[in-house]
């Protein structure tokens, strides 16, 4: 073989391994760290069974919210219409957490319990998450929650 | 009547815009000069108009015009004046007229600065960016006009989001979309390029500084957009990975791999097909930014209202102009190949590797970023892909591009010498190794974590190789040449990319972050910091009021600095969280109010004490004045170099375009 034309082979080689290997490594990374939605009915009926962390979403149900005497702690209750599950997390709740309106937490089951780690209330007063909101449209009927304005800003 | 006066204008706008989208391609086809000459009167008629139409809506926002539905929406009489300008920017219609205003201000530019170039090239190049606009135009007055009236109209307007309400907000949405926009020069380069079959050295060398100013903003705006999240969002953190982010993250990779491939093209006149290929991708990835911002498909902080005309007309629009540029280049891109062959061991390279490595993370973030959706079409379930999948995974792809940056600058053109590489190696091993060390040391105030060791390692490593470019300029050029424009942006740029690697990673190692409950009296210790709790009270703004807490923050017995965070409510009962920082070149002290807990006056407080959060926005900055300062260079000031006489088609198939690839 030509020298030149062997370099060549190598350098495409290389490019060529290191384009596999970068490929691998995205779809792996994918596959490790996608993390679910489920609504309170769906956890209930043990679709999260196998997950060690997933995300749970709804409404907060109203007058559930309990704040702890001397610490961080807060107690919840997240309701899709159908089933609700009691939350608990320590830390800074957004501004935008508040009874009825639609929330994202991030965590795992203990027991009954949903443990959250992060709890998200969207910016916007109005703003509910695409996925959140086609999910809630069986519970907007039960919840008189109004959904149908949940269009958002920025 | 007068906003009506705004949307007649818009519509003028459209057809201008469709006539300097055909008239000067045709010409060009047909190489008619007087279908060719329509180019830059259409456009600067299309630039009047849309400038016309802007205005005018602000006018309606500083008039308060209420009967204009978005103002009512996203403006209030209460608003200060400042942000009545803002605020025109604000949502989904005004932003889009921004984007098309300033879509104008880069044709205009383009029209007086491409007097060197060939006619026929010209036209094409005004004609694509008259497509682009066309597109836009037909969009906003289809889907989202911003002067629709309301009747009767309301005495007063809602308001602007209060998140949107801050200094940072201002600047901005206009600086990422002259980034955006001004990959559509570099976009329609190519295309005109493609068309004609051929490709001039010389105009690489013109589009060179258009895609590096486009470049600079889009750096820019993102390092505002990443300030304002850590200022305004009250969470302390700079950056996301939310699908906007990312939306703007990507045409930033690929165009930082555009300014490179470019170099080599317009130097080397190696890589001609892949510089085109970049170009469309750069431009690609803008609309596909656009189309995940306005169309709501996906989850994210930045999701503007959404309606589904809209996102189905951009998702069209992006499958035009992908399809039929990566056609055109399918059919065209083995003519323009060419350049000089290089060695293995050479500058061209070391740049390829660092384009792939940008090119392959781009691809990396559009797949993470688009795969909800993937998923949501197959019926995978409602899933989400996060920071533990672009963290490590970017970091993994940026590795290459780091460890090989010191040697780019020294490696020759053509053919490098090994042994000067290797003692590239050696100075910035070294360096990194024991200037970064000790910096860690010094930094952490003890052993250093391991991401902070990395961090200040990798950043003396960037830097000692910036540092020994310099002097060997320093060295071996005669005063006067030793650091012209395009060399000290390179300088400059690289130099940033060192000092945000430091901030990045020992802010985020070195950062200690404590939510706690604090009543009023109380203190709290976080790092060697004191932090007590002085109680709320109440205080007045323009157009909100705010619960504001005071903060008195020590460190071995003497103060600091009064800290005074505030929560701030607007009117529609917003609630909105302001931080209140004490920034320094070495560590911000940070406080965020939480809520209030029980009757003693008690908050919860989010406190953090962020070491050199700073170097982050900082690194930016040098890159973004790094893109800036390239323009500046002497050898882009193309002079007339082309006879007007000479028939067009000669200077489009000249005989050295049609060399055979030798790369």
């Amino acid at each position: 073989m030509k020298p030149i034309r062997k370099r060549r082979l190598i350098f495409i080689g290389l490019i060529l391994f290191a384009v596999t290997l970068a490929t691998t490594a995205i779809v792996y990374g994918v596959q490790q760290n996608v993390s679910y939605l489920f609504l309170p009915s769906q956890v209930l009926a043990g679709k999260a069974k196998t997950l060690q962390s997933f995300r749970l979403g709804g409404m907060v149900q109203k007058g559930s919210i309990l704040r702890h005497a001397h610490s961080l702690k807060v107690d919840f209750v997240v309701t899709d219409g159908d089933a609700t599950l009691p939350v608990q997390y320590t830390g800074i709740l957004p501004d935008l957490f508040r009874a009825n309106q639609a929330v994202i937490a991030t965590g795992h089951m203990q027991g009954k319990r949903f443990i959250a780690t992060e709890v998200l209330a969207k910016h916007d007063a109005t703003y509910m998450p695409p996925s959140l909101r086609e999910a809630m449209a069986k519970a907007h009927l039960k919840n008189h929650v109004n959904v149908a304005n949940a269009g958002g800003a920025k | 009547m007068i906003p009506e006066l705004g949307q007649f204008a818009l519509i003028l706008a459209l057809l201008l815009a469709c006539v300097q989208a055909t008239v000067p391609l045709l010409g060009a086809w047909l190489e008619e000069r007087s279908m060719m000459a329509v180019a830059r009167p259409a456009a600067i008629g299309q630039v009047v108009f849309v400038a016309l139409s802007f205005g005018i809506l602000t006018w309606a926002f500083l008039v308060h015009d209420f009967s204009v539905a978005y103002v009512a929406q996203n403006s209030n009489l209460t608003l200060p004046w400042y942000y009545l300008f803002s605020a025109v920017w604000g949502a989904h219609e005004g932003s889009l007229l921004l984007w098309i205003l300033l879509l104008g201000l880069w044709t205009v530019a383009v029209v007086f600065r491409s007097r060197s170039l060939p006619e026929a090239f010209a036209a094409r190049v005004i004609g694509v960016l008259g497509l682009v606009s066309a597109g836009f135009l037909l969009f906003t007055v289809l889907t989202s006009n911003p002067f629709i009236r309301l009747l009767p109209a309301p005495l007063n307007g809602a308001d602007l989001n209060p998140i949107l309400q801050d200094p940072g907000l201002i600047m901005h949405p206009p600086m990422l979309y002259m980034g955006y926009i001004g990959f559509s020069v570099a976009f329609a380069f190519a295309i005109a390029a493609l068309l004609g079959g051929g490709m001039d050295d010389k105009w690489v060398r013109w589009s060179r500084p258009w895609t590096n100013a486009a470049w600079g903003f889009l750096t820019a705006g993102i390092v505002l957009g990443s300030w304002w999240a850590y200022t305004e969002l009250g969470w302390g953190g700079w950056w996301f990975w939310d699908p906007v982010e990312n939306a703007s993250f990507m045409p930033w990779l690929v165009g930082a791999a555009l300014i490179h491939s470019q170099a080599i093209t317009e130097k080397r006149g190696a890589l001609r097909a892949w510089t085109l290929l970049l170009s469309i991708f750069a431009f690609s990835l803008s609309l596909l930014g656009t189309f995940l911002v306005r169309s709501g498909v996906l989850t994210s902080v930045h999701a503007f209202a959404s309606d589904p005309r809209r996102g189905i007309f951009i998702l069209i629009m992006l499958g035009i102009a992908v399809g039929a540029s990566l056609l055109l280049y399918a059919l065209r891109a083995p003519k323009v190949t060419g350049g000089k062959r290089f060695a293995m061991l050479s500058r061209e390279t070391l740049i390829v590797i660092g384009n792939l490595m940008f090119v392959i993370s781009a691809a990396m973030i559009l797949i993470g970023t688009l795969y909800p959706l993937i998923g949501d079409v197959f019926g995978l379930g409602r899933v989400s892909v996060g920071p533990p999948y672009f963290g490590p995974l970017f970091i993994l792809l940026m590795a290459p591009i780091i460890l090989l940056m010191p040697f780019g600058a020294f490696a020759n053109w053509g053919r490098a010498d090994s042994r000067s590489l290797l003692r590239v190696a050696w100075i910035g091993g070294l360096s990194g190794i024991i200037g970064g060390g000790l910096f860690a040391f010094a930094a952490s105030g003890g052993i250093p974590p391991w991401r902070a060791l990395l961090g200040s390692v990798t950043a003396a490593y960037v830097i000692a190789g910036v540092l020994a470019y310099a002097w060997k300029r320093w060295r071996s050029v005669p005063a006067g040449r030793r650091y012209p424009a395009e060399m000290a942006g390179m300088l400059l740029g690289h130099f940033g990319v060192g000092i945000f690697l430091a901030g990045a990673l020992l802010t985020s190692s070195l950062s200690i972050e404590r939510d706690v409950r604090l009543a009023p009296g109380q203190s709290t210790l976080v790092g060697s910091y004191r932090f007590q709790f002085k109680g709320v009270h109440s205080v007045q703004g323009p157009n909100w009021i705010a619960r504001q807490g005071t903060i008195v923050v020590t460190q071995n017995g003497e103060t600091i600095t009064r800290l005074h965070p505030q929560k701030r409510e607007y009117p529609r009962g917003i609630v909105q969280t302001k931080a209140a920082i004490n920034a320094g070149l070495s560590r911000d002290l940070y406080v965020a109010l939480g809520e209030p807990l029980g009757n003693q006056g008690a908050w919860s407080l989010r406190i953090y004490d962020k070491p050199f959060v700073r170097w982050i926005w900082l690194g930016g900055l040098f890159i973004t004045l790094g893109g800036f300062v390239t323009i500046a260079d002497r050898r882009f000031r193309v002079r007339k170099t082309v006879d007007k006489d000479v028939p067009k088609s000669l200077h489009i198939e000249s005989p050295s375009k049609l060399r055979e690839s030798t790369a």
